[in-house]
């Protein structure tokens, strides 16, 4: 999958859908701060050098939304630093100024994490992406964060080794936004997502202190801000470089697709495998709109028959392999699989991650969606799905679904023309209660993907005032004046405690 | 100390806890109270235990996922777990023994608020990896809530995972959910004979570095090795160093062929073979350090990276007898040193600060424990944060205060 086909998901219009796809509040810009903006700008240039700083309209216009296309604002100017120092002299500068900060990677957050503000400079980490250490005794590299979570991977293949969480964004999206993301992809289910892949990382604070939380052993001394820290969606600090670490890849990895008669049976399969005491390295669940769409896409030889279909993946030698899938087909069978095909080899599987990681892409060339990100307990699996169904029908609206079955984490695609205003306040509306939904049978409004803006104005429905209060509180211990990604995450409407 | 309160309810913790709050008197904190001589000596008027907080609230093994309240012991939590062919994966070490209790005591909230994990650390991650969400109340008396029941969750800071590791200091946590996973059906560990730690080290690295999915790894000198209670594996009389493999039995009888095929290439020749059943009784030893009992002796637990373990102690050893029983692969080490006033502190801190990492001071005196940084000292920007989050959660410092560190 090509960059660009990446972020082929929505046609843009000339029209601001911005503000037309009203339903989420953002705050009003600071205008002081505006009304500084020239002097701002000469001084970061003065201070780390006029190539780091981006100020002109069509630069700064590359920079005006991330993957939640819908959401555009303007920043006040984009900061392309190279070093942990230069993190810092900006970060100095913009508190002693009031300027606030958002933190960038490559800008692929589905949820609004890295939308710029007018008043707002962001600082975006991707021209740092170099490796800078890698360990293979110790099974860790030291990386900058900017580097592509891919690249990670890229640089230590040749030697057998791999890093795990695999976002299917991977191409593109960078380990500082999977830091901020707490991001997972659909080998988690094995490996663990980020925070389970990371020793230690370097994060500068809004008062320009480079603060090292870890490193080249496990476990923290003292309270673990490093876990606090890894999903705290850039409200933290600027995180600029990380110590992950590395796996030796298995023998040999492949695929089997199991196609179903009903979304049902394929859960319930999900479930038998898993009872059985197999972990696979992946279990992913497409319905059948997302399997068209997909096969269509990657001709990876997904059968078009079927309601649902799994690509369940497991890792080993070829012995390995062929017990492994045999035990496996032989736990699916009560549920009347209508498919059963194990990959042919190395270039069919290739194919079949490909139609998988590819889905967002393929379908956001047919239709504008909107993703959801919801995570329920594996067990209601059946019953959401008819739900999910129901809410968007009666919202006149069409949904595909493609997810992460073996944890339970849904991505609906609600499928609606940005186009057509009404449409896109409905596909939002319907993306609402799904994730209501979602709390309500025992899961959470968001598996891997993040709350930035989207999900905010939602917490009030997995937290009590209580639970809010003390995350905010803990956000104050590290940007004790709200500086850092301030509109993000929390409802506008909480209030917000006073520095100690 | 005089009373132990034991609330019954959330609520009622959270009614004695503002109690406290509102005359701002220290409490301590505990489970059972087998770590009760486990970090700084504090003063307190009283403890809450969370001791009948007790049973398993869910339990769904198709979905990988328990809930317990957290004075439920731990040993209850495993036997259910068991009865389904599952288990903790992260292999909570048992410090009772090692610290003058018996094992078997502790309870599962202790487990993660001293975020305890055993050899399968490595492959399987720590306690803190396993917890997907826990309720509590705070130094404020409030009752709180993170994470949840499902496997993944980003919704809001991971404050579940921050309160591992903070013993008590910053809530009392009353329910706790976390990741189960199924029982290998087969176990086989690879135990290599008279190796240094260096070599040792190196071999721990390699088998690490193949793909057969090394889930243990730890080195025992031949003092060490001459505690075990296994007969088999003292009587060897020489340094000891274990490899384990855990899978479906085919599989498990491939790899073990095969890791020793290619170590040989590397050199490492001599070796026993442990069947499922020695492993077992071998890595439970392990667990509960029994090579390391209580005595006349002062024991730490460093963490470093791994390569440096061999290092850092023989640094060590310029100064003070020890013995060392590496795990994960050399990056933990646990440190036995004579009995002195300082317990070494110096060196060892000294050495840990050249080689990397952390040291805490697991068994000492209270004279001792007063004395010197039973956790280790924290840089300036982090113990800033430290103490922020201390004041995040428990304003008034009343919970365990400096169990961990003076004012936190
Ligand atoms: C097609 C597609 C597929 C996707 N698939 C997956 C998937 O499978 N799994 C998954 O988890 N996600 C997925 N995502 C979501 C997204 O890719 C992840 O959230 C990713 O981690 C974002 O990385 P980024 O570099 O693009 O970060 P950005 O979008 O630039 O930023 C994301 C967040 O990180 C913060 N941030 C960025 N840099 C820093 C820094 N240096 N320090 C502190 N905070 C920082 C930002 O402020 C923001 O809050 C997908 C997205 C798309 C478009």
């Amino acid at each position: 999958m090509s960059r660009k086909q990446l972020f082929a998901i929505r046609v843009r219009t000339p029209i601001d859908a911005g503000f037309r796809m009203s339903l989420i509040r953002l705050p009003e810009p600071d205008q002081g701060v505006i009304s500084r903006r020239d002097v701002i700008i000469k001084d970061l240039e003065k201070l780390v050098g006029v190539e780091m700083i981006i100020s002109d309209e069509d630069g700064r216009r590359a920079y005006e939304t991330d993957a939640l296309t819908a959401y555009t604002r303007m920043p006040l100017a984009v900061a392309l630093p190279k070093t942990t120092e230069d993190v810092a002299t900006i970060l100095r500068y913009c508190r002693d100024n009031g300027v606030k900060v958002i933190a960038r990677g490559a800008g692929t957050s589905l949820c609004g994490g890295a939308l710029p503000a007018e008043d707002a400079l962001v600082v975006s980490v991707s021209k740092m992406n170099r490796v800078l250490e890698i360990d293979y005794a110790n099974r860790t590299a030291r990386v900058e964060a900017g580097i592509t979570n891919l690249a990670i991977s890229g640089a230590v293949s040749k030697d057998g080794f791999f890093y795990a969480p695999d976002p299917s964004s991977q191409l593109a999206c960078t380990l500082a936004g999977n830091l901020a993301m707490n991001s997972g992809g659909a080998h988690c289910l094995k490996y663990g997502v980020t925070t389970n892949n990371v020793l230690g990382l370097k994060m500068v604070l809004m008062t320009g202190e480079i603060v090292e939380l870890g490193g080249g052993h496990l476990d923290s001394e003292g309270y673990d801000l490093l876990a606090l820290t890894i999903g705290s969606e850039g409200q933290f600090g600027i995180v600029t470089e990380a110590t992950v670490r590395i796996l030796r890849a298995a023998e040999g990895a492949r695929p089997m697709l199991l196609g179903f008669g009903s979304s049902e049976a394929a859960g319930r399969c999900v479930s038998a495998i898993i009872a059985s005491g197999i972990i696979p390295v992946a279990m992913e669940f497409m319905d059948k709109p997302a399997i068209h769409v997909c096969e269509s896409f990657a001709k990876a030889g997904y059968p078009l028959d079927v309601e649902a279909l799994l690509i369940v993946e497991v890792e080993g030698s070829e012995a390995e392999i062929t017990a492994l899938l045999n035990r496996i087909a032989e736990i699916a069978r009560p549920f009347k699989p209508e498919t059963l095909l194990v990959s042919s080899g190395a270039d069919q599987s290739a194919k079949i991650w490909k139609g998988r990681k590819a889905a967002f892409g393929a379908i956001g060339r047919i239709s504008d969606y909107y993703c959801m990100d919801g995570t329920i307990p594996l067990g209601r699996l059946p019953e959401v799905l008819v739900a999910i169904a129901r809410i968007c029908g009666s919202h006149g609206l069409k949904v595909a679904n493609i997810f992460h079955a073996g944890d339970g984490n849904l991505h609906p695609l609600i499928l609606y023309d940005a186009n057509d205003p009404d449409q896109a306040i409905k596909a939002e509306e319907a993306g609402a209660e799904i994730l209501k939904l979602c709390v309500e049978v025992g899961g959470c409004l968001t598996g891997e993907h993040g709350v930035g803006i989207e999900k905010r104005d939602l917490m009030g429905v997995q937290f009590t005032e209580i639970d809010l209060a003390l995350q905010m509180r803990i956000k104050t211990v590290f940007d004790p004046t709200w500086m850092l990604n301030p509109a993000k995450v929390f409802p506008l409407s909480a209030p917000r405690p006073q520095a100690a | 100390m005089s009373d132990t309160l034991k609330p019954a309810t959330d609520w009622e913790l959270a009614g004695m806890i503002a109690t406290y709050r509102d005359r701002r008197t220290p409490i301590e904190i505990c489970g059972s109270g087998t770590k009760r001589a486990i970090g700084r000596p504090t003063q307190t008027a009283a403890a809450i235990s969370t001791q009948s907080l007790r049973g398993i609230t869910l339990y769904e093994p198709t979905e990988l996922v328990m809930s317990a309240r957290a004075g439920t012991p731990l040993s209850q939590v495993e036997a259910e777990l068991a009865a389904r062919g599952q288990m903790l994966a992260f292999e909570p070490i048992d410090l009772g023994p090692t610290t003058g209790n018996t094992a078997g005591q502790q309870t599962i909230g202790a487990v993660f608020a001293a975020n305890l994990s055993g050899a399968r650390r490595i492959s399987a991650g720590a306690a803190r990896d396993h917890l997907l969400g826990m309720r509590g109340v705070n130094g404020l008396a409030e009752e709180f809530k993170s994470g949840g029941r499902v496997m993944k969750n980003v919704t809001g800071y991971d404050v579940a995972r921050g309160l591992c590791g903070s013993w008590g200091t910053l809530a009392v946590m009353t329910e706790v959910t976390f990741k189960v996973l199924p029982w290998p059906e087969d176990t086989a560990t690879l135990v290599y004979t008279g190796l240094t730690d260096e070599l040792a080290t190196e071999l721990m690295q390699s088998a690490l570095g193949t793909p057969f999915e090394v889930s243990g790894t730890a080195h025992l000198s031949a003092g060490l090795a001459r505690r075990l209670r296994h007969d088999g594996l003292r009587g060897l009389d020489t340094p000891l160093t274990a490899l384990r493999l855990e899978n479906f039995p085919h599989a498990v009888a491939y790899r073990r062929e095969a890791l020793r095929e290619q170590l040989k290439a590397s050199g490492f020749v001599k070796v026993v073979e442990l069947d499922a059943h020695d492993s077992a009784s071998f890595w439970n030893e392990m667990r509960q350090l029994s090579v390391l009992p209580a005595g006349r002796t002062h024991l730490w637990k460093i963490s470093t990276t791994p390569g440096k373990g061999p290092k850092l102690v023989a640094a060590v050893r310029r100064h003070m007898e020890a013995e060392a029983l590496y795990d994960w692969s050399g990056g933990l080490v646990w440190l036995e040193v004579p009995e002195t006033a300082d317990a070494g502190a110096a060196d060892i801190r000294r050495a840990v600060a050249t080689h990397g990492g952390h040291a805490t001071l697991i068994r000492a005196e209270a004279s001792v424990r007063a004395a010197v940084d039973v956790f280790h000292p924290l840089s300036p920007a982090v113990e800033r944060l430290a103490r922020g989050m201390k004041s995040a959660f428990d304003p008034y410092g009343i919970l365990n205060p400096g169990r961990m560190y003076s004012g936190l």
